[in-house]
This record gives structure tokens, C-alpha cells and sequence, in this order.
């Protein structure tokens, strides 16, 4: 259903050639920023670029990153209580991709001169941020559901259009993130699927989960294009840049219709009372929007806030012996091959 | 001589419970890692573990003759019934400590499933192929962070030696001769795991050794009766963890 939005081969596009791989840095021509993003091509790393250009990407990334190492956390909050091994092999394997993503999403961010270690001090610092999302509780079974169904398809609609991102490690990283994330929004989808054609007690466990993640999914497309709540953010510079194609609330409005007919399928009601069919835009309309909860938990006052930085602040000081003692040893041995190398020669 | 099959289920649930609960101790880790890497490596562990674990649940339930699942042997069974031994079910402590039980097991792991391939039930000597190769690569990581730790700080190395004084008194256990695998062993089933004590100590010894670190003195007391179902303090936590939702839910399918 997803992951097939990719952008066209880099080779394919016809314009300005990009800098050949053995190009120095920053060699590239003075103009050609906006020669490949009027052709739609990929930023390299070597390329020059607006500082403002990299700066909006390093911020962008380094979030979606936390986001990534954070989510771990409430998914991760169930893997010892998984109902089944099946279950709990699927959800350690989740969890595992979600580490993995952040790993390329750094990886990615490092290409443009930062430094994973300074990402992180930033998210413990609380300089950075991470998706609102994870601050909230995964309290019951069918959450794991939930999340894989409503959070990472949320996601998969925001991030499937980075795959054509204008800057290329990023575009290439958000592929196979893509693939991973479909992958779990349909095992998120089968677990709830599950649950719904099981006892009562299971079935009400799945809606009360889809009743307190509905509309903290519909909030992960940010605050609405117009409007009172609108915040103008950063979307018409981003688009110019191609780094983002399409507007929160068109994105917003592409997972209410995909979702609506696949709660419809799962027999569960949606919790919302407005939620109407349009015929006349082949849209479902959706009620509002709290977007006082939205800024209230952005700000700091949601149930899981302090829990997530703290937890994850607490595993990373608790494990900097660990780091360190790898540094020590690997620095120790590199002066041992290069004397075992000098007294060779 | 030979074993009936009922007799044979509980070597083999031995084999399944220590990768069982295992894998339960290591999937406290994901998330609480100390880099990315190692949140990804540790889970790594535990899903090959939880993967022998199954296949081997699946064949107690069908050589003891009750047909049961693996969910239902994880999930249902009371802790006396649990065949693991005491390393396996003590709580996460810190990585020095995670690394030395890792080292220790797998080097356990590695020795036994080796013999284990040639064994006379054709699905445990299909479980031992593929999971020697799963052990080889565990014991590998286990032994690189053994030696990073010892070798790399002064603090690390005081820890790291702690790791492996904290675990000592529950690896004997593993070569302790209980009446299962003693009848197993007979039948060309299963390993005596005397046998292996010698194998499995050199190798820990050999990797301590290259990380500057000392073997443990002997301890003054040792865990015992694991395969019997006697158990430590800790392993009463870990079930109600891992079994509350699937008991709160009795006949459910998830």
C-alpha cells in the first residue's frame, strides 16, 4: 500500500550534471543549488548549499532521529509482557528497526558536518525535540497495535514524500525507513485485526486504544495550514527547498481517508462525532482539532515528557563507562598496530 | 538404551527454557542499551534465542503427548515446571555483568549444540545446526566487549571483573548432571553436561585471560536445581511479567 512513492533515479533527470564522486568539496559551481532543485535533483554532500538549507536539514533530521530512538521506548515498554513469543519476536524485531533508523538518520544528519554525540547532547539537553507522540502512555496490549497501525502510518504519509527530499543522503535513508515502517503499520494492523476478532474484553482493549490514539496521530501532521492554530513554521521555505512537498493538512487529510475505511474493516468506531463523508470532495471531514493539548504537550506537560528524557538521559549516562572503555581500548590497540607497523618498516 | 519420548521432553525443555528466559532478561535491554549499536546487538540475541526457544517448545509439546503449544508452555506453565537454570533468570544488572552472562552462555551454547547436531532426535539436531551458528556470533560479541571492558579504562576494568565475581557462583549449574539430561545423554539424545565443563571453562578462561581480567576464585556456594524446577527469587517476577496478559486473557488468540 505504501512505499511506492519514490522519487525518479537520480540519473534519470536531465539538467545540469552533478559533481562527479571525485570532486573535492564544495567544488561544485556557485549556482548549482539552484540548478538541481529546479531540476529536482539531489543535494549532495559536497555541494555548496545555504547555510539556512543545511541548518533547516540538521534540525529536521536530528528530530526525526530522536523521534526514532524515543519511540522505542513505549513499544519497548511491552516487549516483556508480549501475549504471545510470535508476538513478542515481532515487536523485539520492531523495535530493533526503530534503533536502526535512527542509526541511518544520524548517519544522515552527519554528512552535514555534525556529530551524533552533539545530536544527542542536544536531545538530553532538551535543545532538540522528538514527535509529541511518544509522550504519550502505551497502557494496554492493543496500544502496540495502535501505534504500529495509526503512528506509523501517520508517519509513513509524512515520510514517504522525504523520499524525494531534495537532499540526498536523507531521501535515501527515508527509502528504506519507508520499507521498514509500511511493513509495521501492517503488522500493527494484523495485531488489532486479532484482537478485534477475538473475546470482548480483547475487542473493547482495541477501541479503547483507538480512542485515546486518534487524534494524538491526527496531531503528528503538525498545526493546520490556516486558521487560528496556524503557525506558519517553516513549510514555504522547506517546500522552496524541496524539502518538504506537501502541506500538513493535505497529508493530514490523505491518512483520514486511508484510515476511516480500515477502522470501518477492523469493526471499530472512530472517536469522533463529526467525522462525516463528503461526497462532494470524495473526502472524510473530521471534527476539530485540540490544538491546546497539541502545544500544551509540545510544551513540556504531557504524561510522558519528563519519563521519556529522563529514561533516556539515565540509559545513556549509565552506559558511558561502556563508551568509554571502547574508546580506551580501540585507542590502545591503534598505538599497538602502529608500532608493531613502525618497528616493521 | 533408549528414552521414551515423554522422558526425552524434559532434556529438550531445558534446552528451550534457558533460551526462553533469556531472551526474556535480554529484552530489557532494548531501549536502556549503552549506544544504539548494542540496543540493536542485544536484541539481536534475543531473537535468536526466543526462535530456538520456540522450535524447541513446539516439539516438547509434541513429544510429551499433551500437544501443547509454545504458548501455552511459556504462558501457562507454574515456575516450578520451568526447567532453566539460575544464570538465565537473575535480573539485568549492569553491562559488565550482562556481558559476562553472555560470554558464559554462549560459550555454553556453542559447546553444546556442536555435539548436539549429530543428537538421535532429528529436530534438536536441526535446531543445534542452525543455532550453533546463532551461539558463534553471540559468544563473538560477548568476547569483543569482554576485552574492550577489560582492556579499555581502569573503571571499566574494575567493573567488568565485578561482572564476572557477581556471576560465578551460578556457573557451575551449567555442568551440573541432572536425571533428564543423565537419561538423555544415555540415549544419544542429549550431552552430559559434565562433559562439557572443561571445554566451556577453558574457553571463558582464555577470553578473561586476554582482557587482563582473572578468573573468579571458586565460589563458596552454587546455584543448583534449576533443571529440577527449584528456582531463584527472581524468577517468580520475571514469569508474572511474562505470562500476566496471556493468563488474564485465558483462551484468547493474539
Amino acid at each position: 500500500m505504501y512505499g511506492t512513492d519514490f522519487g525518479p533515479d537520480d540519473a534519470a533527470g536531465t539538467g545540469p550534471r552533478p559533481p562527479a564522486p571525485d570532486e573535492p568539496l564544495n567544488a561544485a559551481d556557485a549556482g548549482i543549488f539552484d540548478d538541481l532543485l529546479e531540476h529536482d535533483l539531489r543535494i549532495e554532500p559536497r555541494d555548496e548549499m545555504p547555510e539556512a538549507y543545511r541548518s533547516t536539514l540538521v534540525r529536521q533530521i536530528a528530530q526525526h532521529a530522536h523521534s526514532e530512538i524515543i519511540g522505542m521506548q513505549p513499544e519497548g515498554n511491552w516487549i516483556t509482557r508480549a501475549p504471545s513469543l510470535r508476538r513478542k519476536a515481532i515487536l523485539i524485531a520492531k523495535v530493533q528497526d526503530e534503533a536502526g533508523h535512527g542509526l541511518y538518520l544520524y548517519s544522515a544528519a552527519e554528512t552535514l558536518g555534525v556529530d551524533r554525540a552533539d545530536l544527542l547532547d542536544r536531545l538530553h539537553r532538551g535543545t532538540q525535540k522528538y514527535s509529541t507522540i511518544f509522550n504519550y502512555p502505551t497502557l494496554t496490549w492493543a496500544d502496540v497495535g495502535a501505534i504500529g497501525w495509526l503512528v506509523d502510518g501517520a508517519a509513513i504519509m509524512n515520510q514517504v514524500p522525504l523520499c524525494r527530499c531534495s537532499y540526498g543522503p536523507y531521501a535515501r535513508a527515508m527509502i528504506r525507513v519507508c520499507k521498514e515502517e509500511s511493513f509495521h503499520q501492517r503488522q500493527g494492523f494484523e495485531l488489532l485485526w486479532t484482537m478485534c476478532r477475538g473475546t470482548d474484553a480483547q475487542k473493547a482493549m482495541a477501541q479503547d486504544a483507538l480512542d485515546r490514539w486518534w487524534w494524538p496521530a491526527l496531531m503528528m501532521f503538525g498545526p493546520p495550514d490556516t486558521g487560528e492554530a496556524a503557525t506558519g513554521g517553516h513549510t514555504a521555505q522547506s517546500m522552496a527547498w524541496g524539502i518538504k512537498r506537501f502541506s500538513n493538512d493535505d497529508l493530514r487529510q490523505r491518512f483520514v481517508d486511508m484510515t476511516v475505511p480500515q477502522a470501518e474493516k477492523l469493526g471499530l468506531r472512530m472517536p469522533d462525532p463529526d467525522l462525516a463523508w463528503n461526497a462532494e470532495s470524495g473526502h472524510w471531514e473530521h471534527g476539530p482539532i485540540d490544538w491546546g493539548e497539541f502545544r500544551r504537550v509540545l510544551g513540556g506537560d504531557g504524561a510522558c515528557n519528563a519519563q521519556r528524557l529522563a529514561h533516556r538521559v539515565r540509559a545513556h549516562e549509565d552506559g558511558a563507562w561502556v563508551r568509554e572503555a571502547a574508546v580506551a581500548y580501540a585507542a590502545k590497540h591503534a598505538d599497538g598496530r602502529s608500532r608493531r607497523r613502525g618497528s616493521a618498516a | 538404551m533408549t528414552i521414551k519420548d515423554a522422558d526425552a521432553s524434559g532434556y529438550v525443555l531445558g534446552l528451550a527454557d534457558d533460551a526462553l528466559i533469556y531472551a526474556q532478561r535480554l529484552g530489557e535491554w532494548v531501549a536502556r542499551a549503552p549506544e544504539l549499536e548494542e540496543d540493536m546487538a542485544l536484541a539481536n540475541v534475543a531473537l535468536d534465542l526466543l526462535g530456538q526457544a520456540r522450535a524447541l517448545l513446539a516439539h516438547v509439546g509434541r513429544l510429551d503427548g499433551t500437544g501443547r503449544s509454545e504458548d501455552d508452555l511459556a504462558m501457562f506453565r507454574d515456575e516450578r515446571d520451568f526447567r532453566c537454570v539460575h544464570l538465565l533468570e537473575q535480573p539485568v544488572d549492569d553491562f559488565g555483568v550482562e556481558m559476562a552472562r553472555m560470554l558464559t552462555f554462549a560459550t555454553y551454547q556453542s559447546h553444546l549444540y556442536a555435539a548436539l547436531r549429530t543428537c538421535a532426535d532429528d529436530v534438536v539436531a536441526g535446531v543445534a545446526a542452525k543455532a550453533v551458528k546463532e551461539c558463534a556470533y553471540h559468544r563473538d560479541h560477548a568476547e569483543q566487549w569482554v576485552l574492550r571492558l577489560g582492556d579499555g579504562t581502569e573503571a571499566s576494568h574494575a567493573r567488568m571483573q565485578a561482572g564476572l565475581e557477581t556471576l560465578a557462583p551460578y556457573v557451575e549449574e551449567l555442568f551440573d548432571d541432572d536425571e533428564a539430561s543423565v537419561d538423555a545423554a544415555g540415549a544419544g539424545l542429549g550431552v552430559l553436561p559434565s562433559s562439557l565443563r572443561h571445554a566451556v571453562l577453558a574457553d571463558i578462561a582464555t577470553v578473561v585471560g586476554r582482557a587482563s581480567l582473572a578468573m573468579p576464585e571458586p565460589p563458596t556456594w552454587h546455584s543448583r536445581g534449576g533443571r529440577a524446577g527449584i528456582h531463584s527469587e527472581a524468577m517468580g517476577p520475571l514469569l508474572a511479567q511474562m505470562q500476566h496478559i496471556a493468563r488474564s486473557h485465558p483462551g484468547a488468540t493474539w
